[in-house]
């Protein structure tokens, strides 16, 4: 119990959320990122335009059927070989925006093929040009069916930037690894931290997508 | 890239077979788990219930790095002595066991309730009707997540790499730290994760297509 209470000194709590706030940082800016590149390569995958398409589709499938800390290691150790010299918090960054864009790309298009063709063909009728209808009839309809896994994959990817401690991104595991490594009596205390600390963020994110979905599928039936 | 997997291809080859008993391990090991919690989830008894929604959702939330790691470094100061691959396949099999206990409490609770009913009506016990009448049903729709599940663990078991689990990744970063050729290294890596990975995911949409039109 005396580790416990030693090991949540005021130092190492601050220490911890200064971790925390690098993993939210580089979280955020990853899903931002990886949102719009995810619909963009979403929607050209959807499309069907010839060649280009099934290339989006083929780069999707090789980047979401290859583990995230490949994609970490090659961009942090490999790239600078061949030129392109990335600081730690942009690679980690730029590493998790390509992953996560290809997974959100198939949430996006299995969303869109998710709308009844009826509503595409209704706003074309209408004079709607494609990209309108795309714009304003069926990406709309097609994110309210997203929510759920979009979010869930954003549950997944604050957890995976603790793999970025392997670059020495100084997130919140690899804080945590720190504290524990100058005492070893802190290591079940920091581990119960980190628990905690995930938990915290990821089960807020979960139970807000419940809400939002719930509020949004009230409107229709 | 073709020089580094020349000159290298029976330490990637073990890795590769590390990658994929790891995998194996942590697939039989976290059907086992995740079944068992998917049932206490369905459980009549709302204790029973709630420890195994308690379990999914902490499990869940929690990256598999923590996981691993603290089997890696807990286990061995207060425990017993394990070795890195232990202690990954351990965390491996503990963070998907969560996952995959939500396919199979999906899959089972998407047979419809008349059916239960119907096959306790009969005469059945709860048992009966869960392994004959439950249980045939509920495997077609928990297939292809399985299948993706599977594809996840191989990816997710180059976690391995952090607690020297012998496999690919691990491998990996090993040629690539004396030949400094990282960029041929990690790409011949990549591809050897994609040989595994690639039919698979592959295969699996097939068969939700397949089933799905069925």
């Amino acid at each position: 119990m005396q580790n416990f209470i030693d090991a949540y000194s005021q130092v190492n709590l601050n220490y911890l959320l200064q971790g925390l706030w690098v993993t939210l940082e580089v979280s955020v800016t990853s899903i931002f990122f990886s949102f719009i590149i995810g619909t963009l390569l979403g929607v050209a995958r959807y499309v069907k335009v010839r060649f280009f398409s099934a290339f989006v589709g083929f780069i999707i499938d090789l980047i979401r059927n290859l583990p995230l800390l490949l994609i970490l290691f090659f961009t942090y150790f490999a790239l600078p070989n061949i030129g392109v010299r990335l600081p730690v918090i942009p690679a980690s960054i730029v590493a998790m925006t390509v992953f996560e864009s290809a997974m959100l790309a198939e949430i996006v298009r299995s969303g869109i093929n998710a709308v009844p063709t009826g509503q595409m063909e209704a706003a074309r009728s209408n004079g709607l040009t494609y990209t309108q209808a795309m714009l304003y009839i069926i990406l709309p309809q097609a994110f309210k069916a997203m929510i759920p896994p979009i979010v869930s994959q954003f549950i997944s990817l604050v957890k995976d930037t603790s793999l970025a401690t392997i670059i020495l991104l100084p997130e919140l595991t690899y804080h945590a690894q720190i504290i524990y490594g100058q005492n070893i009596n802190y290591m079940i205390p920091m581990f119960v931290a980190l628990a905690v600390l995930y938990f915290i963020v990821n089960y807020a994110l979960s139970v807000a997508s419940r809400a939002l979905n719930r509020r949004l599928s009230s409107g229709i039936r | 890239m073709f020089t580094i997997l020349a000159n290298n291809w029976s330490t990637l080859l073990s890795g590769l077979g590390y990658t994929l008993m790891a995998s194996l391990i942590a697939l039989v090991g976290s059907l086992v788990i995740g079944t068992l919690f998917a049932l206490m989830e369905i459980s009549a008894h709302r204790w029973v219930a709630v420890i195994g929604r308690v379990y999914v959702e902490v499990v869940r939330n929690i990256p598999l790095l923590v996981i691993t790691m603290a089997f890696y470094v807990i286990v061995p100061t207060y425990f017993v002595q394990i070795d890195g691959f232990t202690a990954g396949t351990i965390g491996l099999t503990i963070y998907t066991s969560a996952f995959i206990a939500e396919t199979v409490r999906a899959g089972i609770e998407s047979v419809a309730v008349g059916q239960m009913e119907g096959a306790r009506s009969v005469g059945m016990t709860y048992t009966q009707a869960m392994v004959q009448i439950i249980f045939p049903q509920a495997i077609k729709i928990v297939i292809p997540p399985l299948g993706n599940q599977f594809i996840n663990l191989v990816k997710n078991s180059s976690i391995l790499a952090f607690v020297a689990g012998f496999d690919l990744m691990y491998q990996g970063k090993i040629i690539a730290n004396t030949t400094f050729n990282t960029f041929d290294t990690y790409l011949a890596v990549g591809l050897l994760y994609l040989i595994l990975t690639m039919p698979l995911s592959y295969f699996m949409r097939h068969l939700e297509k397949k089933w799905n039109v069925a």
